[in-house]
């Protein structure tokens, strides 16, 4: 191994001085949802969470996708799950999107719906003390108002600790 | 019957929080390096296998066409694998192969990522990996996915977080030996656990840095690493596989795909007992936990046991199994695809002897490598031997 390593790292100040160029992208998607997310966007949009169920290995498939990854197969037996889950996993995040610093904590998790076999997806909780959240605890989903609603994740503001949950 | 596969010549530039460097000239150089190394010239080298992440963090579209002149391809044979984190170690299996396969006797494999270009960081890069129609519009942050895994993994199997923290302070404490390390420190359990946190579990000191840099190694055939060097480290084994990416659907606690990517290189290298049969490791630390993690996916011990052997120095440099004596991605640096290529030169230069203050002190026969990445669903691993 030789003893000298290739590479001229650049501290704050030289970067600021150093010749540069820049650039800043401008590009705007817009992406069609597809067969079973526009269903569950659209069951969302109506206060109902939709999963669908594999007719060969029988899960219960949330989110909902219009083929069975495992079996490889079409799916279409829609399935109407409760609003009510439980938290798999969280985080308590002092960062936003852009990893700015916050102080009140986003709380991004997990939740298992009920009646899914262990299957569901990612969403925020609310109306809890970051400290008393618990992987197992069971939570209900607080629902924008109807007409708020406009077939997005976002159509569900976050998941609440459920009555007499933990 | 596959050929036999050998590491001749490894090369790696300094990892760096921001370099003045292209990324072309820092593949360049640890190109040139890893040649010179092997005692080759770009003349002698039949083909050319790159690794490199997305092209959002350079922001610069097709970044395997533009990186191919410093990668040493012109006019040559020359393809860019990509799997996420796990792009570098797969890069292993990428060249192996080239050469296995009988179709060349050389390949020059090189990984790169220069992560400064994106400002103020790349945050804006890494979102995109979230669903685009169920997950983006939570306003996800990368680290989340990180901070949600690690959670899973600590309430099933009840680790303290003060266990997890001792990676840390190992691999930072490893890299201060290493001469193109970006973050070696020597620290402690409490300034682990005392320093911001991002994301509970998540904090400040359980994340590898964003780094620049580059990695290089050159494969041979079995005819041409005889007639080049006596000391040739055989590739003996590759493996790659890929979970879901309804990631949600999945236990977090346990990396199956690492698993499964394992068995395949375990398969050819003939080992049967992983933690007997293997001398050290060099599993993918992004984040220190990721290393407990990819040990068990890693079959080194039982689910959940990772943590006490670390805590009772069994993967410290001189313990029995030890893990990312280089330093890891937590201490040299993490410039994606160019770590997992370092690990696989840590290997090299470990099994000949070469890593100089970095040397495990006692005799090496059997190292494994392993990456992983994209939306916690890649592994990728290469088992090497002398």
């Amino acid at each position: 191994m030789s003893k000298e390593y290739p590479g001229n790292p650049l501290n704050s100040k030289d970067f600021k001085k150093a010749l540069k160029t820049k650039y800043v992208p401008t590009a705007e998607y817009a992406w069609s949802a597809g067969h079973a997310i526009n269903r569950f966007l659209t069951g969302l949009k109506e206060g109902r969470i939709l999963g669908i169920k594999c007719r060969s290995c029988e899960r219960i498939l949330v989110p909902p996708r219009a083929f069975c990854e495992e079996c490889f197969i079409s799916v279409d037996e829609w399935v109407e799950l409760k609003d009510t889950g439980t938290v798999n996993t969280f985080a308590i995040s002092y960062l936003d999107t852009m990893a700015n610093r916050i102080k009140k904590p986003l709380l991004p998790a997990v939740i298992e719906i009920d009646g899914a076999g262990g299957n569901g997806f990612l969403h925020m909780l609310g109306e809890v003390d970051p400290k008393k959240i618990k992987i197992g605890m069971k939570v209900k989903a607080v629902w924008k108002p109807a007409k708020d609603r406009k077939g997005d994740i976002t159509d569900i503001k976050y998941f609440k600790p459920a009555r007499g949950g933990v | 019957m596959p050929r036999r596969v050998a590491m001749i010549g490894a090369g790696m530039t300094k990892f760096m929080r921001r370099a003045n460097d292209t990324p072309k000239e820092m593949a360049f150089e640890a190109s040139k390096m890893a040649l010179d190394a092997a005692g080759l010239e770009l003349k002698d080298i039949e083909s050319v296998a790159l690794g490199t992440a997305p092209d959002a963090f350079d922001g610069v579209h097709m970044k395997g066409e533009y990186l191919s002149d410093g990668a040493g391809s012109f006019l040559k044979p020359y393809t860019r694998s990509f799997v996420g984190g796990g792009t570098g170690v797969f890069t292993g299996a990428h060249g192996w192969w080239h050469i296995a396969s009988g179709m060349f006797d050389t390949c020059l494999v090189v990984g790169e990522e220069k992560m400064s270009s994106a400002h103020p960081h790349p945050q804006g890069a890494f979102l995109t990996i979230f669903d685009n129609l169920i997950e983006r519009n939570l306003g996800p942050n990368l680290v989340w996915i990180f901070a949600l895994e690690m959670n899973r993994y600590m309430t099933k199997h009840n680790i303290k977080k003060e266990d997890i923290a001792r990676v840390s302070v190992k691999n930072k404490g490893n890299a201060l030996d290493h001469p193109c390390a970006q973050l070696g420190m020597k620290i402690t359990v409490d300034d682990v656990l005392n320093s911001e946190t991002l994301a509970w579990p998540v904090q400040r000191l359980d994340i590898s840095p964003t780094s620049d840099g580059a990695a290089a190694f050159v494969l041979a055939s079995e005819e041409v690493a005889k007639r080049v060097t006596d000391d040739p480290i055989w590739i003996e084994g590759v493996g790659w596989n890929v979970d879901t990416t309804i990631w949600t659907n999945r236990d977090l606690y346990y990396p199956k795909y690492v698993e499964y990517a394992a068995r395949m290189p375990y398969k050819m290298a003939g080992i049967h007992n992983p933690p007997k049969d293997i001398d050290f490791a060099e599993p993918y630390d992004p984040f220190d936990y990721k290393e407990l993690h990819h040990m068990e996916g890693l079959q080194l011990c039982r689910k959940g046991e990772a943590p006490i052997l670390t805590r009772e120095g069994v993967t410290a440099r001189d313990g029995d199994l030890p893990t990312c004596p280089s330093g890891g991605a937590l201490g040299v640096g993490n410039p994606i695809a160019a770590t997992g290529v370092m690990k696989l030169c840590e290997l090299y230069w470990q099994l000949r002897g070469e890593a100089g203050k970095r040397q495990i002190p006692k005799d090496l026969r059997t190292g494994v490598a392993q990456a992983w990445g994209d939306l916690m669903q890649v592994g990728t691993v290469v088992v090497m031997r002398r």
